[in-house]
C-alpha cells in the first residue's frame, strides 16, 4: 500500500518536474509573468509537500530551499534574472536525478545539491536569513508528569466563532479527555432577545481542569482558536503535597482573575459579611463570576483532599477478612431496625427528651450505616482486567479483531454485588463479541475499521451504578428478533411493539436468532440467565441498538444489597415494601374508575393506559378494599406497571433479611424486613410480579 | 453512516494519501482537483468537512473557503487547510476567510486523523 502511494507520487513528481522545466523556459521569455511564476512555485510546492509525506525527505529538503527563493520572487522581493533561471533549471535537474536514484539505488551527488543551495542563497536579500523550524499543529503533546496539576482556563470565544466552523463545546469535550474537567458556562453576555444573533456565541467558559498533562496539551486543544479567542490558562494547584491549609479565599480568586480589583475587594471585606453575596449585591462582581470562582475553590479543595487521602492510604490500610465486614454490616442493619423502633416509640410517648435522643441516634446510625457499607465497597476495575483477557482469547478464537476499552474502573460497588455481577457481564461481553462485532472482512465492506471495539464503562448514578457494554458491531436485527419471538409464541404476530419491547424479547428463555451455534454462544441459554441474575441483584437491563452502528446494553445495579430505600405500603393489616428505585409515581384508584374499566385492569394516567395488578387479589388477602385505593406505578426496563394497594405509608430505610430456607422459593417476594414496631413486611419482587401479570394477560 | 469529507488538492498523490487515510478510519471521501471543482461538487453533494490545499490552479484554497462559507450547507462545517511552514501569512488569510484550522505539510496520516477527530468531534 505504501509502495502504491510512493509510485503514485513519483509518477506525479516526474510530471511536475517536466512542468517545472516548461514553466521556467516560458519565464525566461517573459520574466515578470505572474501566472508563470505561480506555476513554478506550485510545482515545487507540491513536490516538497508530498515528497516528505511519502518518504522522499531529501527531495523535500532540497526543493524547500529552491521554493524559498521563488516565494520571494512571487512576492516581488527579488527579480527574475537569467542567473536565477539557470540555477533553478539545474535544481530541477537535480530533483529529477534524485527521483531517478530512488529507483536505481545509485547515490546522487550530494555536493552538487549543496553547491546549488549555496548559489541560490546568495540571491536571497541579506536581511532575511530565514530560519525555518517546522512547526506541526499536531505534535505529540503527551508529557507524562507524576503530579496532577489543576488549571483554571478562561475561554472566551470570539462572537463569530461558529463562522469558522468551530464548535466550542467540542473543545471543552476535548479538554475533558485530558482529565477531570469542570466547565462553568458564563451566561452574563447573552443579550435580550431583540438583540440576539442566533449565529453568534455569547457564552464564555471558566473551566477547572485537573490533569497530569502539561500546559502544552491544553494549548494544543485551543491551537486553532488561540488567535481569535481569549484563552487564559493558569495553574491554580501544582499538585505538591506540601500545600498546606485551605485554598484561597473567594475574593482573592476574583482579584487574581481580574474580575474585580483589589481595592474593591478590600472595600467589600471591610463590610464583614459573606464575600460572595456582598460582591454581587454591591454590583462589583457578576453572579456568574462569583459562582465560577466558588466552583474553582471547591475543585481545588477536593483535589487536595483526595491527595491527602491517597497519602494516608499508602500508610495505614489493613486487611480484614470479608466475613468480619459482613458481620459488621449485619449488626448495623439490626441497629437501624432498633433505631426505627426507638424513633416510633419516642414519637408516640410524646416525651421531648426521648425524641431528642432518638433523633440523635437516628443521625448517628445513618452515618454508621453509610460508613459500614462504604467499607465493603470495591472498585469495579478488578473485574475489568479479567474481561480484557476474555476479549483477547475470544476474539482470537473467532478470528475477529477486537479492542476492549474501559472507563470508570474506579467506580465502587458492594463487594458481593461485584462478585455476582461477574457471570452476567461475561455473558453480555461474549454476546457482543460473537453476535455484535462482525468479521474483519464484513466490517471493511461496511466501511468500518477492521478492528471492532467493545467499550465497558461504569458510572455512578444516584444510588445505583450504571454499567454499559457498547460495541460498534452490526446492531440488533429488529425483524429477525420479532420473527423469532412470533415463532416462539412470545408475542402476537400483529402486536405493535416499540424497538425496546422487541429487543427485550432476547431475554426470553430459549431465545436465539444466531443461525449457527458457535462454541461461544447461540444456544439461547444465556440472556435469560443474565436477566435473572440482574433481577436478583434488583437491577435492570436496558438495550439500545442501531442497525449497522452498534449496540449498547446498560445494566443498572443498586449500590448495595444490604439496605435499600423503599416505599412502605399497606394492604389490609399487612405491610409491604417496594424498592424505591423502581417506583415512578403513585396515583389514586377510585371505585368508579374500576367499574368504568369493565373488568380490565387498566388505569388511565394522563392519557397513558397503564396495566395494574391488584395485590389484594394476587396475595389472597381477605376483607374489602377502601373506596379510594392507591396505585404505585413502577417501571422496569421501560415497562410501566401499577400495583394496587390500600394505603401508601411513605419512604422507609429497609434492611433486607432473607426469607430463610423454607420460604426461599416463594414467588413474588424477594425478602423481608422488620419494621419499627417489630412487625415483618415482605419485600415485593417487582420484576417477577410484572412477568406474572404479563403471562396472565396473554393467557 | 460515515461522515463525508471532501479533500481538495491539485496533487493526485496527496489526494490519494488523504483519501486512503480517511477511508481507513471509516470516513467517506469526495475528491476535488481544485477550488473550482470543489465548489461545484459542494453545490451538489452534502459534506461534513473540507480539507483543502491552498495553492491550486483555477481557484485557490482561500477562494474555495470563501465560496464554501457562502453556501448555507457549508456555513458552519469545519474546513481545514493544508499549509507549509513558510505560509504564515496565508494561514492568517485562510483564517480570515473562515477556515477552522490547518495542518502543516508535510504531515503523517496519524496527524491528519488527529486533526479530523479534533474538529469533527
Amino acid at each position: 500500500m505504501i509502495d502504491a502511494h510512493r509510485q503514485a507520487f513519483k509518477e506525479e513528481a516526474y510530471e511536475l518536474v517536466a512542468e517545472l522545466e516548461t514553466s521556467l523556459l516560458a519565464l525566461e521569455e517573459v520574466p515578470d509573468d505572474k501566472e508563470t511564476i505561480g506555476r513554478v512555485f506550485r510545482a515545487m510546492h507540491t513536490i516538497k509537500g508530498s515528497g516528505a509525506m511519502f518518504g522522499f525527505e531529501d527531495i523535500a529538503a532540497f526543493t524547500h530551499e529552491v521554493e524559498t527563493v521563488f516565494d520571494l520572487v512571487r512576492n516581488d522581493k527579488i527579480p527574475v534574472t537569467k542567473q536565477l533561471i539557470n540555477l533553478t533549471l539545474s535544481a530541477r535537474d537535480q530533483i529529477k536525478a534524485m527521483l531517478d536514484s530512488s529507483d536505481s539505488g545509485s547515490p546522487v551527488d550530494d555536493s552538487a545539491a549543496a553547491a546549488l543551495i549555496l548559489e541560490l542563497k546568495k540571491l536571497l536579500p541579506q536581511t532575511g536569513e530565514d530560519d525555518f523550524t517546522p512547526v506541526s499543529a499536531t505534535k505529540a503533546p503527551f508529557q507524562p508528569q507524576g503530579n496532577l496539576l489543576t488549571y483554571r482556563i478562561r475561554f472566551k470565544p470570539a462572537p463569530d466563532i461558529f463562522m469558522s466552523g468551530t464548535d466550542p463545546l467540542k473543545l471543552i469535550a476535548e479538554l475533558s479527555d485530558l482529565g477531570a474537567c469542570r466547565p462553568i458556562a458564563q451566561l452574563s453576555g447573552i443579550p435580550v432577545l431583540e438583540e440576539f444573533q442566533p449565529e453568534s456565541c455569547y457564552v464564555h467558559w471558566d473551566i477547572i481542569l485537573t490533569t497530569a498533562r502539561g500546559k502544552d496539551a491544553i494549548e494544543d486543544v485551543f491551537i486553532f482558536v488561540a488567535d481569535d479567542c481569549e484563552v487564559v490558562c493558569d495553574v491554580i494547584d501544582d499538585g505538591s503535597i506540601e500545600t498546606e491549609g485551605d485554598y484561597k479565599k473567594l475574593g482573592e480568586i476574583l482579584v487574581e482573575r481580574g474580575d474585580i480589583s483589589r481595592e474593591d475587594m478590600d472595600k467589600v471585606l471591610s463590610m464583614q459579611k459573606r464575600f460572595g453575596e456582598l460582591a454581587v449585591a454591591t454590583g462589583l462582581a457578576k453572579p456568574d463570576d462569583v459562582q465560577s470562582a466558588l466552583v474553582e475553590q471547591q475543585c481545588v479543595k477536593e483535589v487536595r483532599q483526595e491527595r491527602q487521602v491517597q497519602q494516608a492510604d499508602s500508610g495505614t490500610s489493613i486487611r480484614v477478612p470479608a466475613d468480619k465486614l459482613d458481620a459488621l454490616v449485619n449488626l448495623v442493619g439490626e441497629l437501624v431496625t432498633v433505631q426505627a423502633r426507638l424513633s416510633q416509640t419516642a414519637m408516640s410517648k410524646r416525651d421531648a427528651e426521648l425524641v431528642n435522643i432518638a433523633e440523635e441516634v437516628e443521625r448517628l446510625s445513618a452515618e454508621l450505616r453509610d460508613n459500614a457499607l462504604n467499607i465493603r465497597m470495591l472498585p469495579i476495575g478488578t473485574t475489568f482486567s479479567k474481561f480484557k483477557r476474555l476479549v483477547r482469547d475470544l476474539s482470537n478464537e473467532l478470528g475477529k479483531e477486537i479492542e476492549m476499552t474501559t472507563e470508570g474502573a474506579e467506580t465502587e460497588l458492594d463487594k458481593t454485588v461485584i462478585e455476582r455481577l461477574n457471570d452476567p457481564l461475561v455473558h453480555l461481553i461474549r454476546n457482543s463479541i460473537d453476535h455484535g462485532i462482525e468479521s474483519p472482512a464484513e466490517r471493511i465492506s461496511a466501511g468500518k475499521p477492521s478492528q471492532g471495539t467493545v467499550h465497558l464503562a461504569a458510572v455512578h448514578s444516584g444510588d445505583s451504578v450504571l454499567i454499559s457494554i457498547t460495541d460498534d458491531g452490526a446492531g440488533l436485527d429488529r425483524d429477525a428478533i420479532r420473527a423469532k419471538a412470533v415463532e416462539k409464541g412470545l408475542i402476537q404476530a400483529t402486536a405493535e411493539l416499540s424497538d425496546k419491547e422487541i429487543y427485550a424479547q432476547i431475554f426470553a428463555p430459549g431465545f436465539s436468532t444466531a443461525k449457527q451455534i458457535t462454541s461461544v454462544s447461540g444456544r439461547g441459554v444465556g440472556m435469560d440467565v443474565v436477566k435473572r441474575a440482574i433481577d436478583a441483584l434488583r437491577g435492570t437491563i436496558d438495550i439500545n441498538s442501531t442497525r449497522g452502528v452498534g449496540t449498547t446494553i446498560t445494566v443498572k445495579i443498586p449500590l448495595t444489597l444490604a439496605i435499600i430505600e423503599s416505599l412502605l405500603v399497606k394492604i389490609g393489616a399487612d405491610c409491604f415494601v417496594l424498592p424505591l428505585s423502581l417506583v415512578n409515581e403513585c396515583v389514586e384508584l377510585t371505585r368508579e374508575q374500576v367499574e368504568d374499566s369493565h373488568g380490565r385492569n387498566l388505569a388511565n394516567v394522563r392519557g397513558h393506559l397503564i396495566p395494574y395488578v391488584p395485590l389484594r387479589e394476587q396475595f389472597g388477602i381477605t376483607g374489602t378494599p377502601p373506596a379510594i385505593q392507591q396505585i404505585v406505578i413502577t417501571e422496569v426496563n421501560g415497562l410501566r406497571v401499577g400495583f394496587v394497594v390500600d394505603n401508601v405509608i411513605g419512604e422507609h430505610q429497609t434492611v433486607i433479611k432473607s426469607l430463610g430456607r423454607a420460604y426461599k422459593n416463594v414467588e413474588g417476594v424477594s425478602g423481608a424486613t422488620i419494621l419499627g414496631d417489630g412487625s415483618v413486611a415482605l419485600i415485593l419482587d417487582i420484576p417477577h410480579l410484572m412477568r406474572g401479570a404479563e403471562m396472565s394477560e396473554r393467557a | 453512516m460515515g461522515k463525508i469529507i471532501m479533500t481538495v488538492d491539485d496533487s493526485a498523490s496527496v489526494r490519494q494519501m488523504v483519501s486512503f487515510t480517511l477511508k481507513q478510519n471509516g470516513y467517506d471521501v469526495v475528491e476535488a482537483v481544485d477550488g473550482k471543482d470543489g465548489l461545484q461538487k459542494l453545490s451538489s453533494s452534502k459534506v461534513d468537512m473540507i480539507i483543502t490545499d491552498l495553492n491550486m490552479p483555477n481557484l485557490d484554497g482561500i477562494g474555495l473557503i470563501k465560496g464554501a462559507r457562502a453556501l448555507p450547507a457549508c456555513k458552519f462545517i469545519p474546513i481545514v487547510m493544508l499549509t507549509t511552514e513558510s505560509q504564515d501569512s496565508k494561514k492568517a488569510e485562510g483564517k480570515a476567510a473562515g477556515a477552522t484550522g490547518w495542518i502543516v505539510k508535510p504531515f503523517k496520516p496519524e496527524q491528519l486523523i488527529t486533526v479530523v477527530k479534533k474538529v469533527l468531534g
